[in-house]
């Protein structure tokens, strides 16, 4: 109350004098558009780009699921190229401390976490007197593993009504293919699946939701455009339960966590979603490997919100190393339990935290 | 979570007072500070490294005079840092002389390019242009369809067709000069920069459709793989700018720099919230405040402006300066607050804002609780609140089902509120910060906007703590 009033107040106050203050100086300011044509004929920059560059075609799809670290190896560039250069010292000096802290940070692990890493790493050292660079790496690859050890990474099944997981993220992350691509699966598992197009608020959410549904011959529940997302997910629930289907994949809009209303709408949506007899046994935060340091704030407001149990890391085959997801599991205890790894459903796998590390120091 | 680069900055300056001048080591020690700060705001490594250098060069040598506050000094050297790299200028669009011109997005998936086509589009619709939108995301489920909703919304047609990406590019192209449009925005499929089968046909769209503008769209959230994003699809595609998204949460948004820094081409847009119109042309200045944590006063007062009715603002500003405004006048307010967004958000952008404030817990539902509060005062009693006794607090508590505690509480910080702005002398109400009211500890200061033009010189900021 106290506090709400004070920030009332003082947002009144500058928001009044700042809107006059404004109109004051931009009568001063400039436009900014050119007229059209003010320019004469535009150019258009495009340079013709050379021809005798064949374009890479991107391998089809693995058949079978393929090995984290075969797929994660295509596109390491970098870190492995820094490991590299890091194994090539002969011994530890000051310069191998700086290039493993490179390759951490450009991985996105952050500046706290790779501090913390390697002040870890020096005392292993110091008290095992290592000196060559190549087992410099091994400790450092088995303190990581051992980071991202435990942790509960199975999706859960619970006896009883339907299970509802609820898949919930920042915009854009991937959490509607996501849901398409969990569906395709369980459903191969022999679960009797419905998804809820609880994203009522992006344009064809529910569209996108239902050609995925359809692929996976899943039961979809859909409201209207700006609907209430938690009525939705109720009739969702209602609906497993009439015709016996055990699983209900909840999708929900993507937001940013830093909106107090719409993080407000989500606790609804687990709640309603946890009523008889509907049961939340997964809330996974869905995760783009591209997300930098912002990601630990998300994983943190999220699970506040809607207590996670698992993070989905998407877009892994990209140039992206997804380091933030070793942030969040370490800081903040939230396991990362799948990994998307190309369009198809096959490319969700199961994290594996061995083979993520593998992968991240493969010398090629 | 992360602290502002002035809080990192208070310990370190703190064993310098006294001291003539800043020691080299000194020196080194707040470059870490900063090197840390820019780190964790997504700024990529290899720019971080660059600018330390060159901020060491101007920093080395400054004087610590305890008036001169060499933490602010410093900050400004880095500010005014951020802003060169960020390149000073808001980008101007023209036109080609044979119409339409073209605009193509691409980016990573997920980044925003569907919804930002659209806000582009009604951007230039503002500007007196009548574009048509080409949906040749033939990729993702439903994206064609997201853009035709999204091109309903605001009035523009949308163009698309089954089959090949390249080809539904040149039909588009075909049917806008067909329907006489002058604005082209081609919408793409998200595409791994990795992905050469896709990197080349979104490069084949370009050569079909010659862009006059290529925009790289990019989530404010990006990590360090920006760069290499960046980089490969300006190979591919030769970029004009970049079209920086999602800058309505609390990233840093460093990896916008990194871009501009590395690539060289600048930002053209900003795309800052949910709605069609949160869309604007993008102010480096602004971005490098907000890396430095420092809170964006002028995105705030534009958003203002955009709500506020203007007059009514005015007014409003004119009793509070002399003392007549009065709790009817703060109702109103409310309620142009409102429509600006959750109370957090607006929050966030108040530089200075003292962090037990910025922390507190609000929930815009408390809102309406002040508000039932204050309408269940009589007209007599909002116009003076020194009406408000026992008898008429427990009434009002009634009628607005809070307790006379709470009521008590409103009452006693509104009058602080009108003794504070009397108290402040000679405010002409068009200049400078104002320091606001505090509680507790009396440490923060609020600073409004800086008066000159954004991107011109400015006074050093005014921090918490630190004179």
């Amino acid at each position: 109350m106290e506090p709400l009033l004070l920030i009332l107040i003082v947002v009144v106050i500058v928001l009044s004098v700042g809107s006059v203050a404004l109109v004051v100086h931009r009568r001063g300011d400039s436009v900014t558009l050119e007229s059209p044509g003010a320019r004469g004929v535009h150019a258009p920059p495009v340079d013709a780009p050379p021809v005798d560059d064949p374009p890479v075609q991107s391998p089809p799809a693995a058949p079978a699921v393929a090995s984290l670290r075969d797929r994660l190896g295509k596109a390491r560039g970098t870190l492995s190229g820094f490991m590299g250069s890091v194994r090539a010292r002969p011994r530890v000096d000051q310069e191998t401390w700086d290039e493993l802290e490179e390759a951490l940070i450009r991985a996105d692990v952050g500046i706290g976490a790779t501090t913390t890493i390697l002040d870890r790493l020096r005392q292993s050292v110091t008290a095992e007197g290592i000196t060559a660079s190549t087992e410099l790496l091994e400790v450092l690859k088995a303190q990581l593993k051992a980071d991202l050890a435990g942790g509960d990474r199975g999706l859960h099944h619970e006896p009883g009504g339907p299970n509802v997981w609820l898949f919930v993220g920042v915009n854009g992350v991937g959490k509607t293919t996501t849901i398409g691509k969990v569906g395709k699966q369980q459903a191969d598992l022999g679960h009797r699946i419905v998804m809820a197009a609880g994203d009522t608020f992006r344009a064809a959410a529910a569209e996108q939701l239902e050609v995925w549904a359809e692929r996976s011959g899943a039961d979809l529940v859909r409201g209207a455009e700006g609907g209430d997302p938690s009525s939705i997910i109720f009739d969702a629930v209602q609906r497993a339960a009439a015709r016996g289907s055990d699983l209900v994949l909840a999708d929900t809009a993507g937001r940013l966590h830093t909106k107090v209303n719409l993080m407000e709408e989500l606790r609804k949506v687990r709640r309603v979603a946890d009523r008889d007899p509907g049961q939340v046994t997964e809330v996974l935060l869905v995760l783009d490997a591209t997300t930098g340091q912002n990601g630990l704030v998300q994983a943190q407001q999220f699970t506040e919100a809607v207590a996670l149990t698992g993070v989905v890391l998407t877009k892994l085959d990209g140039s992206a190393k997804g380091g933030i997801a070793l942030a969040i599991q370490s800081t903040l205890g939230i396991p990362i339990k799948l990994v998307g790894l190309g369009e198809t459903a096959d490319d969700l796998v199961a994290f594996d935290p061995d083979e993520f590390i593998d992968a991240l120091f493969a010398a090629d | 979570m992360f602290d502002a680069l002035s809080d990192r900055f208070e310990g370190i300056f703190k064993r310098l007072r006294g001291q003539g001048r800043l020691r080299e080591e000194d020196v080194e020690a707040v470059l870490r500070e900063i090197r840390v700060a820019l780190l964790e705001a997504d700024v990529n490594f290899a720019v971080v490294r660059g600018m330390l250098d060159r901020i060491r060069e101007k920093t080395v040598g400054i004087e610590v005079a305890e008036a001169l506050n060499p933490a602010q000094q410093i900050i400004k050297i880095v500010h005014e840092e951020l802003v060169s790299v960020l390149g000073g200028e808001v980008i101007r669009i023209s036109y080609a002389s044979k119409p339409p011109t073209v605009v193509l997005l691409a980016g990573l998936q997920g980044a925003g390019k569907t919804t930002n086509a659209a806000k582009l589009a009604r951007w230039f619709k503002q500007q007196g242009r009548n574009p048509i939108l080409v949906g040749a995301d033939l990729q993702r489920p439903a994206a064609v369809e997201q853009l035709r909703t999204l091109g309903r919304q605001i009035d523009v047609p949308v163009f698309s067709q089954t089959g090949d990406p390249v080809e539904t590019a040149v039909a588009g192209l075909a049917e806008a000069k067909r329907l006489g449009r002058d604005v082209l925005i081609v919408d793409t499929a998200g595409r791994l920069a990795i992905d050469g089968a896709l990197m080349d046909e979104v490069r084949r769209i370009s050569e079909v459709t010659s862009p006059d503008y290529t925009f790289l769209v990019i989530d404010a959230m990006t990590g360090q793989d920006a760069v290499v994003v960046a980089e490969t699809f300006n190979d591919t595609l030769a970029l004009d700018g970049v079209i920086l998204t999602k800058l309505d949460g609390d990233a840093r948004g460093g990896a916008a720099l990194s871009v501009k820094e590395v690539v060289g081409k600048p930002i053209a847009f900003a795309s800052t919230g949910e709605k069609l119109t949160d869309f604007e042309l993008f102010h480096p200045d602004r971005l490098a405040g907000r890396i430095l944590g420092m809170g964006d006063m002028l995105t705030l007062i534009e958003k203002a402006e955009e709500v506020y009715e203007k007059q009514g603002a005015e007014e409003a500003a004119q009793r509070l300066m002399d003392g007549s405004f009065t709790l009817d006048d703060f109702l109103d307010q409310m309620q142009q607050i409102k429509k600006m967004g959750p109370l957090s958000g607006i929050v966030g952008m108040i530089p200075g804002m003292p962090k037990e404030l910025k922390n507190a817990k609000i929930e815009d539902g408390q809102l309406d609780h002040l508000e039932a509060m204050i309408r269940s005062m009589t007209v007599a009693e909002r116009a003076n609140v020194d009406l408000i006794d026992g008898s008429r607090r427990a009434r009002i508590a009634r009628g607005s089902g809070s307790d006379p505690g709470e009521v008590a509480v409103l009452v006693k910080q509104f009058k602080e509120m009108q003794k504070m702005m009397k108290r402040i002398p000679g405010f002409s109400g068009t200049k400078k910060g104002r320091s606001a009211k505090k509680k507790g500890k009396n440490r923060g200061r609020i600073t409004t906007a800086p008066s000159g033009p954004p991107s011109g010189p400015k006074p050093p900021f005014s921090l918490p703590g630190l004179n």
